[in-house]
């Protein structure tokens, strides 16, 4: 073989090793190229997009003040049952508009579904970063507190909570907050610890890079498909479970309204007048079918070795 | 740098008695049964340029010797010194300057880089950790340091996964070299790469070693490779130095028969050519939590006596620059 054969070989191999290399495509293409392959994914995500339109602009979209009472309008059957279009869901026990009251809803819903995953994410996967990065008995620690916290059923833990803190908005968002951080501290220790112990750690470490900056720049950053999978998920658990706690009084207070006091209220009215919890159940059923879809479609696609067959 | 101040005459690296015992841990309260002796009591220098093989086969405690002169490890003894300096008792804050003069490339080129973050900003980041350049001049830094091994400037904004194996190799490599290190400990750079690649590789190494002085410490279970890249050979078998020599006396003349073991291993590409000393590589390698009395390596051993069954050779000079541990030799 020439010295020219030679040259030509090592610029094949070279050639060869480039061959190998994938086309730079960003991230978001990537999600909207997934997206637009799952039907599954694409309807949760259209529907998510309403609620959070309907969030946004209710003050705009509610056809009356959904406090107002009036009551020449008691009992008002919804359009599909024989009423107007003046209340198209039909009006409650007080004569109040069901629509504006589902829309206005939406606002608490929303709220308390996404401040409970956000307090439960930071502090659940902090405190499982610190476990699973540091060990021994901070670890330990750590996860006997987790352990001790789901042994209490949920319901009487948010119990203990409104009896301490008396029901309201912030000790529901916290009470919720404190039922599922475990998932998060407990999802984010374990791959933590498969994570520190692979080389691209090891090199940060050589490099001189401090621990909390590991752990923020290269721990964190690899677990967060898995993390944005379980918040997704988790948001729409805390919206139905905000609406259980309300519906027991343990949660959001009257007059603020929410979804689960509506279905409080319309409970005792459900053979007479079905449309005063028909409208709310159908809002939590829309969203939290909304969300599942397109928490489920991000696992499949983000995160498949969680997906449950 | 006042904390790197060469001491005179001190070489780069030297290791002194460094030892790695990992306790084993059973039971419900943990207790210590006893301890893997992955590094017991390895000595040898390194100076400025030159490059060190560090061979011996896979649990021989090759790669914790990498992970101890990093300080990724705590030492359970021994010292190693850089430039005269002890590393293996510094705190955090003491040991960034030595970061700047050793760094290491590693194994694993899939594992070795963070999937999550773009090749830029990958190697980028020793320098604003350790604020050598300003904000600005990093960009052109990084990119100066693409030119130099190979790598695309386009491909900067890349990520892990899309890049090839040698690609990968040359990106850890360039992160390795912007602390603009004097001693670059590689652990099995190549053998994670197909051999065409393998060659790509090393080729890269010795030019920047050409070109910006570099020394290395090589480690790899390949003695062909070590033997192609080296200078000077250490061999390892169970957490210690067996033999250490310049290249080409050990290749041309083993002493210790692990190394003739080894060197026996190499395929020889000539079917008809037969092997002088064919010789069956006898058995496996004893576990390192409970290595064998005597010359750890008896139990192998084609020529072991009575006395390398109790008494533990030490490694000494036979021959100039030649030193090895065998009581035959």
């Amino acid at each position: 073989m020439s010295v020219a054969d030679g040259t030509r070989a090592a610029s094949f191999v070279a050639a060869a090793d480039e061959v190998l290399v994938e086309e730079h495509v960003p991230a978001w293409r990537k999600f909207l190229d997934e997206l637009r392959g799952s039907s599954k994914g694409l309807s949760g995500f259209v529907m998510i997009v309403l609620v959070l339109l309907v969030t946004a602009f209710s003050p705009y979209l509610m056809p009356h003040d959904p406090t107002e009472q009036i009551i020449a309008h008691r009992f008002a059957p919804p359009v599909f049952d024989g009423g107007t279009y003046e209340h198209f869901l039909g009006a409650d026990n007080l004569g109040r508009d069901i629509l504006s009251r589902v829309i206005l809803g939406t606002q608490t819903s929303i709220a308390v579904g996404f401040l409970v995953v956000l307090i439960a994410v930071v502090v659940g996967s902090t405190l499982g970063a610190i476990s699973g990065y540091f060990g021994g008995y901070v670890d330990t620690a750590i996860m006997r507190l987790a352990d001790f916290q789901l042994s209490f059923p949920f319901i009487l833990l948010a119990i203990i909570f409104m009896a301490i803190f008396g029901p309201g908005f912030w000790s529901l968002v916290v009470a919720l907050a404190v039922a599922i951080w475990v998932n998060y501290a407990r999802l984010v220790r374990g791959e933590t610890l498969k994570l520190r112990e692979l080389e691209f750690v090891q090199a940060a470490h050589s490099i001189g890079v401090r621990d909390a900056t590991i752990i923020v720049r290269h721990i964190l950053p690899n677990v967060m498909p898995s993390m944005v999978v379980m918040a997704t998920l988790d948001i729409a658990w805390v919206i139905i479970f905000e609406a259980a706690l309300s519906f027991l009084g343990l949660g959001i207070q009257p007059p603020t309204p929410s979804w689960g006091v509506m279905i409080a209220d319309g409970r005792n009215y459900l053979f007479e007048s079905h449309w005063m919890t028909l409208g709310p159940g159908l809002a939590i059923l829309i969203t939290s079918v909304a969300i599942n879809l397109f928490g489920d479609f991000l696992r499949d696609t983000y995160d498949p070795k969680q997906a449950r067959l | 740098m006042t904390a790197a101040r060469p001491a005179a005459g001190a070489p780069l690296l030297e290791v002194r008695d460094l030892a790695m015992h990992f306790p084993v841990r059973r039971g419900l309260l943990q207790r210590t049964v006893g301890h893997v002796r992955a590094v017991d009591g390895i000595s040898f220098a390194l100076a400025e340029g030159e490059t060190l093989g560090l061979v011996g086969e896979s649990g021989c405690g090759k790669s914790t010797v990498g992970g101890l002169i990093l300080r990724l490890l705590e030492p359970t003894a021994g010292s190693v010194l850089v430039r005269g300096r002890d590393i293996a008792h510094l705190g955090r804050g003491e040991l960034k300057p030595f970061r700047r003069e050793v760094q290491m490339v590693f194994q694993d080129p899939y594992a070795s880089l963070d999937p999550r973050q773009s090749a830029g900003a990958m190697v980028a980041e020793p320098f604003a950790i350790h604020s050598l350049a300003a904000r600005g001049e990093i960009r052109d830094q990084v990119a100066r340091l693409f030119d130099r091994v190979g790598l695309r400037r386009e491909h900067m904004q890349r990520y892990p996964h899309e890049f090839s194996g040698g690609q990968r190799q040359r990106l850890s490599i360039a992160r390795a070299l912007a602390l603009n290190p004097r001693l670059i400990v590689a652990d099995e750079p190549v053998s994670a790469l197909d051999v065409s690649i393998q060659a790509q590789v090393i080729n890269l190494m010795t030019t920047l070693q050409r070109e910006l002085g570099l020394a290395y410490l090589f480690i790899s279970h390949d003695i062909a490779v070590i033997g192609h890249i080296s200078q000077r050979i250490a061999v390892m078998y169970l957490g210690k130095l067996v033999e250490i020599a310049p290249r080409a006396t050990l290749l041309a003349g083993p002493l210790h028969p692990y190394t003739e073991m080894l060197l026996n291993a190499v395929p020889i590409p000539n079917p008809r050519l037969k092997r002088k000393h064919q010789r069956a590589v006898a058995s496996e390698v004893p576990s390192p939590l409970n290595p064998p009395t005597g010359c750890r390596f008896h139990t192998r051993c084609p020529l072991a006596e009575a006395r390398c069954r109790s008494a533990e050779p030490v490694l000494r000079e036979v021959r100039p620059r030649h030193h090895v541990a065998c009581h035959l030799r």
